[in-house]
């Protein structure tokens, strides 16, 4: 009797999955991923001050994004972890070229003219990072040698410098960050973590003196006492934390936020585009995001558990957790209790590059969940 | 601790070396090692799950404190960003003449006010304006610019021009969306349309500075100046600027983030500023401009009943429109140089020897002291010499005059018989009687540059040269020389004090204060504001008399009296009971005069405090209500000698002397002013008088008295010669005539400096403004009596006054 119900739900289960599945579409994710794109364009409209052209170019973009990461879902995991090499490789090659020829634009070279399309190499690395060190880790057991583990550590650390020289800081901690998510999950013995924590904490007035450029520097200054400098170096984080604070729990009102509306924000359809929806919806508004990003991430952790070698563990946790600590980044820096660093509110912020690597990371995910041999459900 | 709880599976988080190695060969390891590849997953997984919760909470806890905690006050911060209350300037008061005239008005001047922004170029915003407007500004005035944006306060723009053209206005209207950050600014600037004809009298208004930020947050007005751009600094505008200033209001706008507004959301509309009237007539103002041409000097004129002051200027004059513009350090350092010095007022800040002009004042003097009669003779020699001295004290003819009266001796103005009345009346009965006259004190004009003159004493010699005063000093003083010196406004009042007959008047510009808002109602008269000034609040008294006004005409009399009560105890602060007295009584006329048909009785006001005396009151003890402190001060110094006479004093009023007690220059026997009025008839009408040729053929009888004063001595022996004296030295001339004769309407004062004679030169000017004012501007007003009156005068004499 049990067996029967069993066996006749894993049928219409399986039917119900075949036509998505075949096409290596995850409903659930994608079902997530357009949650956050009705708030995205609902925050947008008011954070752009109610401009219906920049709307659009956020709905182009998303199906744009939409187009890649199916696209990206359609490649077996076996694949992608054959060409994760090549992709470093060439990352590498092009962040090395922004460094001979790029552009430079706001005091630092990021950019690099190909010609056809204008790129920015590092934010490849946010796709390619995890990925290498997923394909470099799962070749042999886990958890890794020591060996392995140094060398994944160098793998991180040359397109990191490569990045902090351009500068780029924020940048250079989140790939940074996504690589050593990967190396964690691998398995890492937490007496690395341990020591690396203190080495880091060791390090840190060394790179206070020597690696960070004085605008950083200024930024965590900032952050510890941003009413030392109202108009200046803190005014970004007093006018959004004034913004959020004054959202209350229930906010202004939709397109009433008048430190969104009265451009006292900067930024406030891009990195800071956070505080105009903390203002205009308030306590609530935040805990729905929360609620929708929650439902993105545990179908991701879901999708994890599912997954069978460990390079789509590895992969599929590390973009996951990745994208967590965005979330994080973003919404700690714009309600001050972490630097400015340039980071977008993922799937949230107006902007292309974000989206689009942000859409191949769930490609991946959805590869990984899509590309089985056997159905299982259990 | 997250590892002691997780003690069963701590061999997965630090697993042993062993196991880490796992061995390639043994298919039995790996099976072990795909079971600790999972368990090991599993635990990462679970850790970072649990770091992403531990995330959430420290976003969550951080948005709570924000939006719960600290909502308040954020809500607050976020309004004090958006919400700006802009003060809203109160038009300034308009300013007329006695007929209505302008003599200073608003006009809208257009400024370019440029907010720095972040983002936008500052420099390249100026630089594109400056060559778009054609604004002229040179490179240091951009860096200027530059620095101003980057230091004032944020949401304070910078000016990038203070002036614009309505071109200028069309071209940057055009151009607008090329500097979203600037904004055409519209102010009210105060223009006077008479440029230098007005200038000693009104004065101007110009930018508020730090001394006037000081005195006015020491008088606790800085508030009421938020936005004010310009403040009065002379003259009536200076003087009635707590009058002519209005009351600030205020606009509470949304701003964006540059400071541009939004909207407005409240609305606090200015009072704006009274208007005031002033007694001047600018016809005769400017034909007084016109008659002093190139000359240095001043004119003087006014209404001798009321102290209306009629014409004031000075020469030379400047235009006060620069300073309202802000004057440039060249333009400031040529009226500095001037060797006419136009920024001296000649009217209130020149001190000069009045000369000959005070004869008839010091001719009362000697009649009231017994010294001389009218009957009493002296012969006028050619020089005064004091007893065992050979000094001579020439006289003006070198031949002498002969035998004198008391009238031919004004009438020629025959100097030996004034030394010889100085001499004989002594110095200090001359420094009361002058003091008396209102020499070496405030007039009580309505501007605040004013000199006091000096009016000499034994104590002033005493502490200014540390000597002690010789009888040679005195008798120059007959003759207006000397140490005494005088402005030519204290030398009208004096002789005004004599055209109405021992009546003495305050001269002043102001003739009243309208209210642009109550349909130009008449709110104050130069005595109301006077009062309200001691009273100290301007403000109040407005609203005050204001209701008063309006209850009058609706209420009973009996309302009135309640109100005055409260009055009364109001000005109790001078608390000498002789003053008390005096200021019931004074206050008593003064109401009368405003209301003007509620005749009250005095002895309404009688209470406990000024039962002892019945008496009426001396002219002195009245002068204690007066506005000046020093008067009280003299209070106080008389008050042994009221004392003494405050049994009976008897006031002794001439019959044509109009006005209260208090304002009454008491002599023994009034016709006194009749014959030193007589003696100034006949320097105009006599056939001796040195006024004569001037008037001659007049439609109208005026009075006069001429004045030459030297700048410099002249050595004994030694004749005056005007051509070997430098320009400076020559001789100032002055003139003071009033006219017609029984009830002058106009009383003049002239000075002219280092021109000579006063009967040559200052008396033909007297005449023209005379004419001006009766036969021209005002014909149809009283012209002198229509018969002659024939009056006996001195040994004999006769003349016939009309």
């Amino acid at each position: 009797m049990t067996e029967n119900m069993h066996s006749l739900r894993e049928d219409v289960m399986a039917k119900r999955g075949t036509w998505l599945m075949r096409h290596h579409i995850d409903l659930p994710l994608l079902l997530g991923l357009l949650m956050t794109l009705l708030l995205s364009l609902f925050v947008l409209y008011s954070a752009s001050g109610q401009h219906p052209e920049m709307l659009w170019r956020q709905i182009v973009r998303t199906s744009l994004a939409f187009l890649v990461m199916i696209t990206v879902a359609q490649f077996n995991p076996r694949f992608i972890a054959k060409t994760a090499i090549y992709l470093y490789i060439l990352s590498l090659i092009l962040l090395v070229m922004v460094e001979l020829f790029g552009d430079i634009s706001k005091g630092a070279q990021r950019w690099l003219n190909l010609g056809f399309m204008r790129i920015q190499p590092s934010e490849l690395f946010k796709v390619v990072m995890p990925l290498t060190i997923a394909a470099f880790l799962s070749k042999d057991n886990l958890p890794p040698k020591n060996s392995n583990v140094i060398i994944a550590f160098i793998l991180i650390l040359i397109p990191v410098g490569l990045i902090l020289k351009q500068p780029d800081l924020g940048t250079a901690v989140l790939i940074a960050v996504s690589g050593f998510i990967a190396i964690f999950i691998a398995g890492l013995s937490l007496w690395y973590l341990v020591a690396g924590a203190l080495a880091a904490a060791a390090a840190l007035p060394l790179m206070w003196n020597y690696v960070l450029h004085d605008y950083q520097k200024q930024r965590v200054l900032t952050l510890i006492d941003p009413e030392s400098d109202p108009l200046g170096a803190g005014y970004h984080i007093i006018q959004s934390k004034i913004a959020i604070g004054s959202g209350g729990l229930y906010g202004k009102g939709w397109l009433q936020g008048s430190q969104s509306q009265l451009d006292f924000l900067p930024e406030p359809h891009t990195d800071f585009i956070f505080a105009v929806l903390a203002e205009e919806t308030g306590l609530i508004g935040f805990l729905i995001l929360l609620g929708v990003y929650t439902y993105l991430i545990s179908r991701c952790v879901f999708i994890t558990f599912q997954a069978r070698s460990n390079f789509e563990r590895i992969l599929s946790a590390a973009y996951t957790f990745t994208f967590v600590f965005y979330i994080f980044v973003n919404i700690g820096m714009v309600s001050g209790i972490l630097p400015v660093v340039g980071v977008p509110l993922p799937m949230i912020s107006y902007g292309g590059t974000s989206m689009i690597t942000l859409s191949i990371c769930f490609g991946i995910i959805m590869s990984v969940h899509t590309h089985k041999k056997t159905l299982t459900f259990r | 601790m997250f590892f002691k709880q997780k003690r069963p599976r701590e061999r997965l988080l630090f697993n042993k070396k062993e196991k880490r190695r796992p061995s390639r060969q043994s298919q039995v390891l790996r099976v072990k090692n795909v079971e600790l590849e999972n368990s090991i997953f599993k635990n990462r997984m679970f850790c970072a799950i649990f770091v992403s919760i531990l995330m959430a909470g420290v976003l969550f806890a951080n948005l709570y404190y924000l939006q719960i905690v600290s909502y308040d006050d954020y809500t607050t911060r976020s309004n004090e960003n958006r919400i700006r209350v802009l003060p809203v300037i109160p038009q300034r008061g308009i300013i007329y003449d006695r007929n209505h005239v302008v003599l200073a008005e608003n006009r809208p001047v257009f400024h370019l006010v440029l907010f720095p922004t972040k983002g936008l170029d500052t420099r390249a915003s100026i630089e594109s304006l400056n060559e778009l407007l054609d604004l002229g500004l040179e490179e240091a005035e951009i860096k200027n610019l530059i620095y101003l944006s980057k230091t004032r306060q944020r949401f304070s723009g910078v000016e990038v021009s203070d002036l614009l053209s309505e071109e200028q206005i069309a071209t940057f209207s055009v151009n607008r969306h090329r500097f979203p950050n600037v904004q055409i600014s519209a102010n009210l600037n105060r223009f006077y349309p008479f440029s230098d004809i007005m200038t000693h009298a009104l004065g101007y208004v110009s930018r508020i500075n730090e001394d006037d930020v000081q005195r006015l947050t020491k008088e606790g007005k800085i508030d009421n100046y938020e936005g004010t751009l310009a403040i009065g600094k002379l003259g009536i505008e200076r003087y009635y600027e707590d009058i002519l200033h209005g009351t600030t209001g205020s606009r509470e706008v949304e701003v964006d983030s540059h400071g541009r507004v939004i909207r407005t959301l409240n609305f606090n509309p200015p009072k704006p500023g009274l208007d005031i009237t002033l007694s001047i007539d600018i016809r005769l103002q400017y034909y007084a401009q016109e008659l002093l041409g190139n000359m240095r000097g001043a004119i003087v004129a006014l209404e001798p009943a009321t102290g209306e002051i009629l014409a004031f200027y000075s020469n030379p004059s400047y235009d006060p429109n620069l300073f309202v513009r802000g004057i440039r350090s060249n333009e400031y350092k040529l009226l500095l140089n001037n060797p006419g010095r136009p920024l001296i007022n000649r009217v209130t800040q020149g001190g000069y020897s009045p000369a000959s002009t005070i004869k008839p004042l010091l001719a009362v003097m000697g009649l009231n002291e017994g010294l001389i009669t009218t009957t009493s003779t002296y012969y006028g020699a050619p020089a005064f010499m004091l007893p065992g001295s050979t000094h001579r004290f020439r006289d003006w003819r070198s031949w002498g005059h002969g035998w004198l009266d008391v009238y031919r001796a004004i009438e020629l103005s025959a100097d030996t018989y004034f030394y010889d009345l100085a001499h004989r009346a002594g110095i200090d009965t001359i420094h009361d009687y002058l003091d008396r006259y209102g020499f070496g004190r405030g007039t009580g004009i309505d501007i605040k540059e004013e000199s006091l003159g000096l009016n000499p004493s034994r104590q002033w010699k005493q502490s200014r040269y540390k000597d002690s005063w010789h009888m040679g000093d005195t008798v120059p003083i007959g003759i207006g020389q000397g140490y005494w010196t005088t402005t030519l406004l204290q030398l009208i009042k004096a002789h005004a004090t004599l055209a109405n007959y021992g009546r003495q008047i305050t001269p002043h510009l102001l003739q009243e204060v309208t209210d642009p808002s109550q349909n130009n109602e008449q709110v104050m008269t130069f005595n109301d504001v006077i009062e309200a000034r001691l009273q100290g609040d301007i403000d109040n008294l407005r609203n005050h008399l204001h209701e008063k006004n309006t209850q009058l005409a609706s209420l009973g009399p009996t309302h009135f009296i309640e109100e005055e009560e409260s009055e009364e105890e109001n000005l109790t602060p001078l608390d000498e009971s002789n003053a008390i007295e005096g200021t019931i009584e004074l206050h008593h006329e003064d109401e009368s005069a405003v209301t003007g048909e509620i005749a009250l009785d005095p002895s309404f006001y009688r209470d406990e405090l000024n039962v002892q005396s019945d008496a009426p009151l001396t002219a002195e003890d009245a002068k204690g209500a007066d506005v000046n402190d020093e008067n009280v001060a003299k209070l106080e110094n008389d008050t042994p000698s009221e004392s003494q006479a405050s049994e009976v004093k008897v006031i002794h009023r001439h019959p044509l002397a109009q006005g209260p007690d208090s304002e009454i220059m008491d002599v023994n026997d009034p016709s006194y002013w009749d014959v030193a009025r007589a003696g100034m008839y006949l320097v105009v009408n006599g056939p001796e008088g040195t006024g004569r040729r001037a008037f001659y053929g007049a439609k109208y009888k005026a009075a006069g008295k001429s004045g030459t004063a030297q700048v410099v001595s002249i050595r004994q022996g030694e004749k005056y010669n005007a051509k070997a004296l430098k320009v400076e030295h020559r001789d100032n001339a002055l003139f003071v005539a009033f006219a017609p004769f029984k009830y002058p309407r106009i009383l003049v004062a002239i000075i002219l400096e280092n021109e000579g004679g006063g009967s040559a030169k200052a008396a033909p000017i007297a005449r023209k403004l005379l004419d001006k004012y009766l036969l021209e501007l005002y014909p149809n007003g009283y012209m002198g009596e229509s018969v002659p009156v024939t009056q006996k005068f001195g040994l004999g004499g006769t003349v016939d006054v009309q």
